[in-house]
């Protein structure tokens, strides 16, 4: 039972990552960005072929600077080359599969031995005790999402926030929405290959098909958040992205160890999951029309 | 300060919804000048400002700013010497982010060498609260607030000391206060003199208020077809009426004003 809450919450600070880099590009900067599931192979086939060559921690700096630049791509497509922002990042993305698959020797999974990773790095110092796994994904995505508050609260930050919020007022104040949609989606992109990375030295290994539906669990994750701790402050929706990332791998854990939902089937059900949580605005409204027409019939259109 | 050359603007060139929005124009204002401009539907008032602003390359002419040619400057770029208010009183803010960070945006921005990593200073936030108060709209106690919970007379008038709080070189108003009540229209219009009167900014500003076109300022310009077909200040300003204002342009257009929000009184 003890593993289990382990790796639930070792694997929802791993891909918390990815929330929070969804919630930049999605929430802020208002763009369904597509390459994130690419993106997030691209970390961890990055990550674990450099680890492989005996580079651990020059493997996840390497695989925040492919990330980025997967991101910076995506970024240009749309800004510079005038393709719609949902196409720009699945042109992207379906480029990435090759340079994924490039970047693991052109095959499609690489796998870690007897070489070192930053997990087996913490172990050997015996910080932690058992819980070392937990210790190091729980610092790096609450480093990570710290900083990005802090990012998310300077003039660059807020630019990039202003753009996401009110394209009107951009284009009249002296904010150059290219330059921050680049950065914006770079910096997103640099948090998901981040935790391809994490997760790629966690599992000791890479796989071409790793990253399929990361997406929309990542957007599953931020609304489960958001339903919980509300969207008021930056530093709350981040903490919502996090927080939305354990429920979902504890949701996850409990599915798998009781089988109420076939495993198979879960990533169905996320799908209905998350397309029910966008649609709900729409839904409630709907409702609330079918409602008064009942009610205005009754009363005689009053 | 502002000068326009033979602009000229046509859209949709070549097409049936061709339209010459501008034609021929040219302007000169000199430093501390505050023009009103009035015009007939489609008279290319608005199109003015937007070339001045750089929503639009022009076709032919150039523009000249405090004597640099900026014809060819990127929108974003002139934002940093020009601001700039619209009609629309949503246009001007960031709905979900707070009047606080509204606030260091435009002052951040407009403020030049600061690093992109700087953040909102104690120092800042005390400038930002007492230029809040000049608004006299209780705005310096509700700073944490976003700014989509303000109404439509409040978020202009925070648009006005956002486009202002660091002077431009140059400010343009397109009717402004129109989408807003009378009182309030009043109080942002006041504001409005206030500030521009205090910093000597060179100012464009649309209106369709016949009156206010004479009262404000210190040049009317009327406009018709895409041309400035009236220009006058001084004391040939001062003597003028609505009914003379009217009848210079039936004179010069060859036909009646015909703008359906105009307001004679």
């Amino acid at each position: 039972m003890l593993y289990v809450i382990q790796t639930a919450l070792e694997l929802g600070f791993m891909y918390a990552l990815v929330a929070m880099a969804l919630f930049l590009s999605y929430r802020v900067l208002d763009i369904a960005d597509l390459t994130t599931d690419g993106g997030f192979v691209l970390g961890a086939a990055v990550s674990v072929t450099i680890a492989a060559m005996g580079h651990p921690v020059l493997a996840v700096f390497a695989a925040l600077f492919a990330g980025a630049a997967a991101g910076f791509v995506t970024a240009f497509l749309q800004t510079r080359l005038g393709v719609p922002p949902i196409l720009a990042g699945i042109v992207t993305n379906t480029g990435l599969y090759t340079v994924n698959l490039m970047v693991m020797g052109w095959s499609s999974n690489v796998s870690l031995l007897k070489q070192e990773t930053l997990f087996t790095m913490l172990r050997a110092t015996g910080i932690g005790g058992s819980w070392y796994k937990l210790m190091l994904a729980a610092g790096i995505t609450i480093l990570m999402g710290c900083l990005l508050v802090w990012f998310l609260g300077t003039r660059l930050g807020l630019s990039i926030r202003a753009t996401g919020d009110n394209t009107e007022m951009v284009r009249a104040s002296s904010i150059n929405p290219v330059f921050t949609i680049s950065v914006g989606l770079s910096v997103a992109n640099a948090m998901t290959a981040l935790s391809g990375a994490i997760v790629g030295q966690y599992q000791k290994s890479a796989d071409i098909n790793s990253g399929t539906g990361i997406v929309v669990i990542g957007l599953a994750c931020l609304i489960i958040g958001e339903t919980v701790f509300g969207r008021r402050s930056v530093g709350r929706n981040v903490v919502a992205a996090m927080a939305g990332s354990i429920v979902y791998r504890f949701l996850y854990a409990i599915i798998l160890k009781t089988s109420i939902v076939p495993i198979e089937c879960l990533k169905l059900v996320t799908a209905i999951v998350v397309a029910l949580a966008i649609a709900s605005p729409s839904l409630r409204d709907w409702a609330a029309l079918e409602k008064r027409k009942i009610h205005s019939d009754k009363r005689g259109g009053r | 300060m502002l000068r326009l050359e033979h602009i000229k603007k046509t859209f949709n060139p070549g097409t049936v919804n061709e339209k010459c929005a501008i034609q021929e124009l040219s302007l000169h204002l000199k430093p501390g000048d505050f023009a009103t401009i009035i015009g007939s539907n489609g008279a290319g008032k608005s199109t003015m400002l937007h070339a001045i602003a750089g929503g639009f390359y022009v076709d032919e002419g150039a523009i000249y700013l405090d004597g640099e040619n900026i014809t060819f400057m990127e929108e974003y770029k002139r934002s940093r010497v020009i601001g700039r208010l619209f009609q629309d009183p949503l246009k001007g803010t960031a709905p979900h982010m707070t009047i606080e960070e509204n606030l260091a945006l435009a002052f951040l921005r407009a403020s030049k060498g600061s690093i992109p990593f700087s953040r909102i200073s104690k120092k800042d936030k005390e400038v930002f609260r007492e230029q809040l108060a000049l608004l006299e709209m209780g705005l310096e106690d509700r700073m944490k607030q976003p700014v989509g919970l303000l109404s439509g007379g409040q978020r202009q008038a925070l648009t006005l000391l956002m486009a202002t709080m660091v002077p431009p070189k140059l400010l343009l108003l397109d009717e402004h206060t129109a989408a807003l009540d009378p009182g309030t229209a009043a109080k942002v219009l006041e504001l409005t003199e206030k500030i521009i009167e205090k910093n000597q900014t060179t100012c464009l500003m649309v209106t369709h208020n016949m009156h206010q076109a004479l009262e404000l300022g210190n040049r009317t310009l009327m406009m018709d077809g895409g041309r400035i077909i009236l220009d006058v200040e001084g004391e040939e300003r001062e003597k003028m009426t609505v009914s003379d204002l009217l009848a210079k342009f039936q004179s010069f257009a060859g036909k009646e004003l015909d703008n359906d929000r105009i307001l004679l009184s």
